[in-house]
């Protein structure tokens, strides 16, 4: 394992190159150019609007413009855990020239979708930010939790990714599956709606660990209030594990793959 | 740092043939049917093949050796092995020092970058640091001789450019080792002649090179060393001259190939006179020979050039069809082609080895080739030496004596012919 991550140290500068070359390849092919990162966020947040306006009316009250800003806060994070996973389940197939003519580090691909998706999540937070402006919502020191919740989200997709990049290289119908868990996981994740919602049961959702780090995201951004660090705690070692459990398992699987895709 | 650049010891490498479980939805069936069958032990080893076996080599700083065989022999697997990209089934094997592989040198181009962009990417996957890389710059972009179209995206580039510009990176990367495997035969005459300068320079640097290709006159002239595989076994290795002449001798017969690339292959091909299949001529003699052609896939725009090499694999002469004006075709999955060729073997003594290529021109690509796809031996009356039969003959001669005592009384001037 310690061999690895010297290896893919000394690789680091072909994991920006790479990155490099996916944010350029991506802005550069779509009409859109920058939009491309927002358009995600904005149809998320619409579609939380929505949901959240059918809520307010069930519940007799009225959509407040602090929701919006939670559900904004919240689309973000869970876009860049989309995108990487999606782009990091198709990055070997993708490469398949480089992976079987040249050698290096694979799990390069994977990361590099991670930080493309980090990059666009960058780009998405400028138009955030400027939402947030807008909807009077101020700022607090809790907003230093953030760099950690990124960090966490961060691991979680780049160890989910390069399972199921490792994994779709074998299995072309992984990546199907992949697509439904990432179109139907935003129903099981607190992004629409908050766990508090849920009473006391709101506790089953947070076993899914994208929630306490989405619900910290809404927390200190929006809410001004200090994260449930139990729950985030929870978090960060499941995203450890995922992340290094991805790593073996990519490393576990990697001589085999210039010969299986 | 050790005086042995590459060291592989007993390197056995096994592929499966056959069906591999492509999704998650295949393997259910295939365990339950496991459960069932009881020969399956049988089974699964009639579908392992070994790509290569026992291979052990050893290569020095300074030194180039080549690996000859036909297609299939394992030569590719060997250095898949070697720059690390497959993973041996057994055996060990050991580099020292940056390894550098002009395998596929345009593998890491991305289509909608530009060139500049694409020597920086393709550099850092060859593994070299930026800095590196800008320092070289210029030179990389006058080795390829691309300037204008630099700033251009490569999916404008023709094929030629492209792979000039991949050569150009690759080859300005400076390593302790380098592969080659088939890239002299990609772009012009011109710029073929700056590769092999290039290799000369990565040889005298005190680097390893290792040398892979059918072009057997590069091979003999580089190679202090050469390796003859046929079907993933070392047949031997010994001195470039020694091994090539093994290799010619097993493949002068050679009707059943091996091997996986190129949709079209040639299937067949047999040199003959008047009156059959025949390896012994007269010069000036006729011959003729068939090609025949099998496309395994889909392919367009093939042609057939038909070349002659003597001993030392200079080329003697060669044709295509298309030069010949007959157009390149298409061919669908399962299609067979046939052709004949007729020579007039205006050849001096001596062995030759026709040779076939199929090749599509406008993309530089050699679908498959048979160097040599036959021995034949050629004599003559005598009189003639070289390579070529000019049938040469003394149609006049004169002597005139400048003192006409010498000679005595005989006539002083012989004639034999005419003066043209």
């Amino acid at each position: 394992m310690r061999e690895h991550l010297l290896e893919l140290f000394k690789y680091r500068e072909l994991l920006y190159m790479i990155t490099y070359r996916d944010i350029r390849v991506r802005y550069k092919q779509s009409v859109m150019g920058f939009l491309w990162a927002v358009l995600m966020p904005i149809l998320i947040v619409l579609s939380g609007v929505v949901v959240r306006f059918a809520y307010a009316l069930a519940a007799h009250s009225v959509l407040s413009s602090a929701d919006v800003a939670v559900v904004a806060v919240k689309s973000l994070p869970w876009a860049f855990l989309v995108t990487t996973i999606r782009f990091a389940c198709l990055s070997l197939i993708n490469n398949k020239e480089l992976v079987t003519k040249i050698y290096f580090p694979r799990e390069v691909f994977p990361i590099a979708a991670m930080f493309a998706g980090l990059f666009d999540l960058l780009v998405a937070s400028t138009a955030l930010a400027a939402l947030l402006v807008v909807l009077r919502v101020g700022w607090s020191l809790y907003l230093l939790w953030v760099p950690v919740l990124l960090v966490a989200t961060a691991l979680l997709g780049a160890g989910i990714g390069m399972i199921v990049a490792a994994a779709s290289l074998y299995f072309r119908d992984v990546k199907f599956v992949v697509e439904v868990f990432l179109t139907f996981g935003i129903f099981f994740t607190p992004v629409f709606y908050d766990v508090s919602m849920f009473g006391s049961r709101g506790k089953w959702l947070l076993l899914n660990p994208m929630s306490p780090l989405l619900e910290s995201f809404g927390a200190v951004i929006a809410r001004h209030s200090a994260p449930d660090t139990a729950w985030l705690s929870y978090s960060l070692i499941c995203a450890l594990v995922v992340v290094t459990g991805g790593y073996w398992f990519f490393k576990h699987l990697e001589p085999g793959f210039a010969e299986s895709i | 740092m050790s005086d042995v650049a590459i060291l592989m010891e007993h390197v056995y490498k096994k592929f499966r043939k056959g069906e591999v479980y492509n999704s998650v939805r295949d393997i259910v069936p295939a365990l339950t049917g496991k459960l069932f069958r009881r020969q399956d032990l049988d089974e699964s080893d009639s579908r392992e093949f070994w790509a290569l076996q026992d291979l052990s080599l050893e290569v020095k700083r300074g030194e180039c050796v080549g690996i000859i065989g036909h297609n299939g022999a394992g030569k590719s697997t060997a250095l898949k092995i070697l720059s690390r990209i497959m993973r041996p089934t057994k055996g060990r094997m050991v580099v020292h020092g940056r390894l550098s592989a002009l395998i596929e040198v345009t593998a890491g181009f991305h289509q909608d970058l530009t060139g500049r962009e694409n020597i920086f990417l393709n550099g850092t996957i060859l593994g070299m640091s930026k800095r590196e890389i800008e320092s070289k710059l210029d030179q990389i972009i006058a080795f390829s001789g691309l300037e204008e179209f630099i700033d251009t995206p490569v999916k404008r580039y023709s094929s030629g450019m492209f792979a000039r510009l991949g050569f150009s990176v690759a080859a300005h990367v400076d390593p302790d080792i380098l592969i080659v495997d088939e890239v002299l035969s990609v772009g012009d005459s011109l710029f073929q002649q700056k590769c092999v300068t290039r290799m000369r320079e990565v040889l005298r640097s005190g680097a390893a090179v290792l040398f892979v290709s059918h072009n057997l006159k590069t091979v003999a002239e580089f190679c202090d060393r050469c390796v003859l595989l046929e079907k993933g076994r070392t047949v031997m290795t010994g001195s470039a001259e020694q091994a090539i002449a093994c290799y010619i001798q097993s493949s002068s017969r050679r009707t059943a190939p091996a091997g996986d690339s190129g949709p079209v292959r040639i299937s067949k091909v047999t040199v003959r006179d008047e009156s059959g299949e025949c390896m012994r001529f007269r010069s000036g003699d006729k011959a003729w020979i068939d090609v025949e052609i099998a496309a395994t896939a889909r392919s367009n725009k093939t042609s057939i050039t038909f070349y002659i090499v003597d001993g030392r694999f200079t080329n003697v002469f060669d044709t295509s069809t298309d030069r010949l004006g007959h157009d390149s075709f298409e061919m669908n999955e399962g299609d067979t082609f046939r052709c004949t060729f007729e020579v007039t073997l205006n050849l001096a003594d001596g062995t030759f080895y026709p040779s076939v290529v199929l090749f599509r021109y406008d993309i530089q690509t050699v679908f498959d080739r048979w160097e040599p796809a036959a021995t034949i031996y050629v004599g003559s009356d005598g009189g003639v030496r070289g390579i070529a039969n000019c049938f040469p003959r003394v149609v006049y001669q004169e002597l005139r004596r400048a003192d006409p005592e010498s000679a005595g009384p005989v006539a002083d001037v012989v004639r034999l012919g005419k003066r043209a």
